[in-house]
């Protein structure tokens, strides 16, 4: 329990409506969208500026009080599940300025609790482009971009949140500001801090402002669906494409449960016996997309695909995408628990991957659909469950261990976007090496001594 | 149920719909309440969260989760946008009336909804009465929107601005009707709703106005009974199966093709909520989804039923209308391009859209009774988009929502009407 003089402190910082302390309150802070088991946090704080934020972190760090920041609580790890021993959540849902568009140097400053897709629109507006588009982008903040190093569709061509990162300050456990990076475009001063922070999920500061790169949109686009009667051909045709030194700003796979499951729902006329589909995007200058699509027509022709449509208006290529959409929402419908994975491969081992994870969900008696960005390798198998049925649920989790095990040993990761969290620390030494957790661990406990910083993530329990 | 076990072993009976949410959070992006507050614990998400831990022992504390569950607009834009499809409407109604069973109804609800809105008669009678003494408590602020304000400071009023209770209600100046089919034609039942019938009755002439220029016949049915909504949303579930069974057996009796109301939330509760809700009883559950199959909004009607057109007549366009759309047409029903039709009907105006044309007004039924404070914070957002619009009428298709928007607008001192787009139809056919 934290003692009533701790509480006063806390509303004393952020005034007594930003503290929450009632029951019900706490517990709707209690999970993120991870399926984990719930915590619930001693008290809840929202800070609105920055010197609110400073004191709440010192606060914190003088009486050993563990800390978990959190954005709209979308990650997919168990980041932003606090700590049971009297933790404390900071939300920085109040830290929602942009704070600077630098339209001629390209770069943004925002506050932590920026909404992704609303900076996106921001950016565009000013006609630039900020291309990191997660899954929750609708609500996912930035600040929880940055912690979570997340990704999206456009990965292949214009990389993940990390590329965009030019700057970092954050406070540390005395509520010190770190100044880290800069708005240029170069920087070599000082340590590669922001470097640091970028994926950290809270474990080593916490951010106060972010400066962000922006680039030149794309003056034109280009999709199409590709379909075929092989995951094989699919993955071939991947391969071909980038062999042919064309990078698609996009290039995602559905396979054929979710490609059924998706007509099920949506019924947008996918053709359900087919046993992969590529759904494939090339921007850039006119010239270059129209010479592009053909080229990549081509290509999927001569691997051997069994239908092409390429999207000819702006409503076509609405509709291309309308099934990748749907993926989700509609593998979501069909059992109660959806358990969301994104163990990622090099991408030409992506068949391998795919015939592992058949060989698994028939193994363990469990509906997996498999979706997600082909050209990066970056899979979303997505286990459809009950996670009442304890039997069944078992048998889930030993497939999430063997579906690590089948990634790794195909030279992979545990996870492209969705990061460690609470959720697979237990696996981190199988990908690096006891060194490297110890290393890692040094360094977590000479930045943050008391280990007040979301203990527990990434790094497991010491 | 004074047994804390017998609440959770009737909220677990919801488990398996709390159990579809992923808790992915998306409602985050839509919810008014969220926007204004950036509470997690009143956004879609928080409460089913809430439910379940309550339902399985994590929580001690109903009435916190009660008051959670109750800051809510029901204005259905989580649901309509949930990746996964959770029914939060229906699971939210439902465990408002097993909290509502468990810790009781507020005394004034009780005398509401069981000694009042249950017997329309009396119902009827009391208004009527205060309608010709409101003008001693009321002073009018607002000519052209015909709003009002206390006279005294008040604590039921506060400092709204809200149109009369109606002279003549519509009840009065038509008590009922069973005209027969006009050569073959169409014959429609409607149900004007308690807001029209009471605060609007001009909404109810006008509907009544088209329907005879078109030649359609019309069975309206003398004492209706509310369509159920406040109480249901209050969880007493009681008195919303005696007002579905009441008006069933008003409309009983008719022969009608179709089933038509000028209000969103009478319509939505008709097809929603009715069946689902009311429908207990397999061979009522038949009816009411036989009844629900034929319950259409007043502009869904015209346009795609009578596929009403233009008469052609260049007009003035002398006037900017903009629409904003009821939650419990847009979102529950997927009713947005028939009242923009209706609006169209009228030559003399021209049709500008505003900004966030279908976010909630804030107003959420006994909502804006409960929670005045953040009602009017989502209300005046409402305002600003609609006066940023340029335009002089603000159409909407629900007369919740046309009070809560009348009560904005008047509050701002701005020369914006707002009607139903009813009204500008029938306004045409002199």
């Amino acid at each position: 329990m934290l003692s009533e003089a701790l509480v006063k402190q806390f509303k004393e910082i952020v005034g007594p409506a930003n503290v929450m302390e009632g029951e019900a309150d706490r517990h709707a802070y209690s999970y993120d969208s991870a399926v984990l088991q719930p915590v619930v946090p001693a008290l809840v704080v929202r800070p609105e500026n920055s010197e609110a934020l400073g004191k709440v972190v010192k606060l914190c760090g003088e009486n050993g009080l563990p800390l978990t920041v959190r954005g709209s609580g979308t990650n997919l790890s168990g980041g932003t599940i606090p700590d049971p021993r009297d933790g404390i959540v900071v939300l920085t849902n109040a830290l929602n300025r942009i704070l600077e568009i630098n339209e001629e140097d390209m770069y943004a400053v925002v506050q932590p609790g920026v909404i992704t897709a609303k900076f996106a629109a921001e950016v565009a507006r000013r006609g630039l482009f900020y291309p990191p588009d997660p899954g929750s982008q609708a609500v996912s903040t930035l600040g929880g971009n940055v912690a979570e190093n997340a990704g999206g569709l456009r990965g292949l061509k214009y990389g993940v949140t990390k590329n965009y990162v030019m700057g970092v300050n954050f406070f540390d456990t005395e509520g010190e500001l770190i100044v880290t990076g800069s708005r240029t475009v170069k920087c070599v001063t000082g340590l590669n801090l922001a470097g640091l922070m970028v994926g950290s999920e809270g474990t080593l500061g916490v951010f106060n402002d972010i400066i962000l790169k922006l680039v030149p949109p794309p003056a034109a686009n280009k999709a199409m669906m590709v379909l075929y009667d092989d995951v094989a051909k699919a993955s071939e045709s991947v391969a071909a494409i980038i062999a042919a030194k064309i990078v698609p700003c996009t290039l995602e796979f559905l396979d054929n449960f979710t490609i059924r499951t998706v007509e099920d729902f949506a019924h947008a006329g996918l053709p359900v016996e087919a046993k992969a589909l590529l759904l494939i995007e090339v921007d850039g200058h006119p010239a270059q997309v129209a010479d592009e699509a053909a080229q990549v027509e081509a290509i999927c022709k001569k691997m051997g695909a069994t239908k092409i449509q390429v999207a000819q208006s702006a409503e076509e290529r609405n509709k291309v995408w309308e099934a990748r959409r749907a993926a989700l929402s509609a593998l979501a419908r069909v059992r109660p628990t959806t358990v969301l994975e994104d163990a990622t491969v090099p991408r030409s081992k992506i068949p391998a991957m795919i015939h592992a994870l058949d060989e698994i969900a028939a193994k363990y008696k469990l509906l997996i659909g498999t979706f997600g960005h082909a050209g990066d390798g970056n899979l979303h198998p997505t286990i459809l469950t009950d996670r009442r049925d304890p039997h069944e649920f078992e048998r889930v989790e030993k497939a999430v261990d063997e579906i690590f095990e089948v990634a790794l040993s195909l030279g992979g990761t545990l996870s492209g976007e969705h990061g460690i969290g609470m959720a697979k620390s237990k696996w981190l030494a199988k990908e690096t090496s006891r060194g490297t957790i110890l290393y890692s661990r040094r360094l977590k406990k000479a930045l943050d001594p008391k280990s007040i910083l979301n203990p527990g993530k990434i790094l497991g329990e010491e | 149920m004074a047994d804390v076990r017998e609440l959770r072993r009737l909220l677990l009976e919801l488990d398996d719909q709390l159990v579809s949410c992923m808790r992915c959070g998306m409602c985050q992006a839509v919810c008014p309440l969220y926007a204004e507050t950036g509470r997690e614990a009143l956004v879609a998400r928080g409460k089913i969260v809430l439910l379940e831990q309550l339902a399985h022992e994590m929580i001690k504390d109903p009435e916190g989760v009660k008051d959670k569950l109750e800051t809510c607009l029901l204005c259905g834009a989580c649901a309509a946008s949930c990746p996964s499809g959770v029914k939060v409407l229906d699971i939210f109604l439902k465990a408002r009336a097993v909290l509502a069973g468990y810790l009781g109804l507020p005394p004034v609800k009780r005398l509401i909804f069981r000694g009042l809105l249950v017997r329309p008669g009396l119902f009827n009678a009391l208004l009527s009465l205060g309608s010709k003494f409101q003008g001693l408590f009321t002073r009018p602020v607002s000519e052209m929107l015909g709003s009002s304000c206390a006279r005294f400071s008040s604590e039921v009023l506060g400092d709204r601005h809200f149109p009369a209770l109606a002279g003549e209600p519509l009840h009065k100046t038509v008590p009922s009707l069973d005209e027969p089919r006009k050569a073959g034609g169409l014959k429609v039942a409607f149900f004007p709703g308690c807001m029209v019938d009471k605060v609007f009755p001009r909404v109810g002439a006008a509907v009544l106005k088209v329907l005879a220029h078109h030649q359609v016949a019309v069975f309206l049915p003398a004492n209706q009974a509310c369509c159920g909504i406040p109480a249901l949303s209050s969880g007493d579930r009681p008195s919303f199966q005696k007002l579905v069974d009441m008006n069933l057996e008003r409309f009983a009796g008719g022969d009608f093709d179709y089933l038509v109301t000028p209000c969103a939330t009478c319509t939505s509760t008709i097809k929603k909520f009715w069946p689902s809700l009311a429908g207990a009883d397999p061979a009522k559950r038949e009816t009411l989804d036989k009844l629900a199959a034929k319950t259409l909004d007043i502009n869904a009607f015209l346009v795609d039923v009578l596929k009403v057109q233009g008469t052609g007549v260049p007009g003035a366009h002398d006037r900017k209308v903009t629409v904003h759309d009821p939650c419990h047409l847009k979102k529950s029903l997927g009713v947005a391009a028939q009242p923009r039709a209706v609006v169209r009907l009228n030559p003399n105006v021209d049709l500008v859209e505003m900004a966030e044309a279908d976010v909630c007004c804030g107003c959420g039924g006994s909502f804006t009774l409960l929670h005045y404070d953040l009602a009017q914070k989502i209300g005046k957002k409402k305002r600003d988009n609609i006066v940023a619009s340029g335009a002089q009428t603000v159409a909407t298709g629900c007369p919740a929502c046309m009070l809560q928007i009348t009560d904005m607008l008047s509050k701002a001192g701005d020369q914006v009407a707002v009607r139903h787009p009813v009204e500008l139809y029938a306004e045409t056919l002199d």
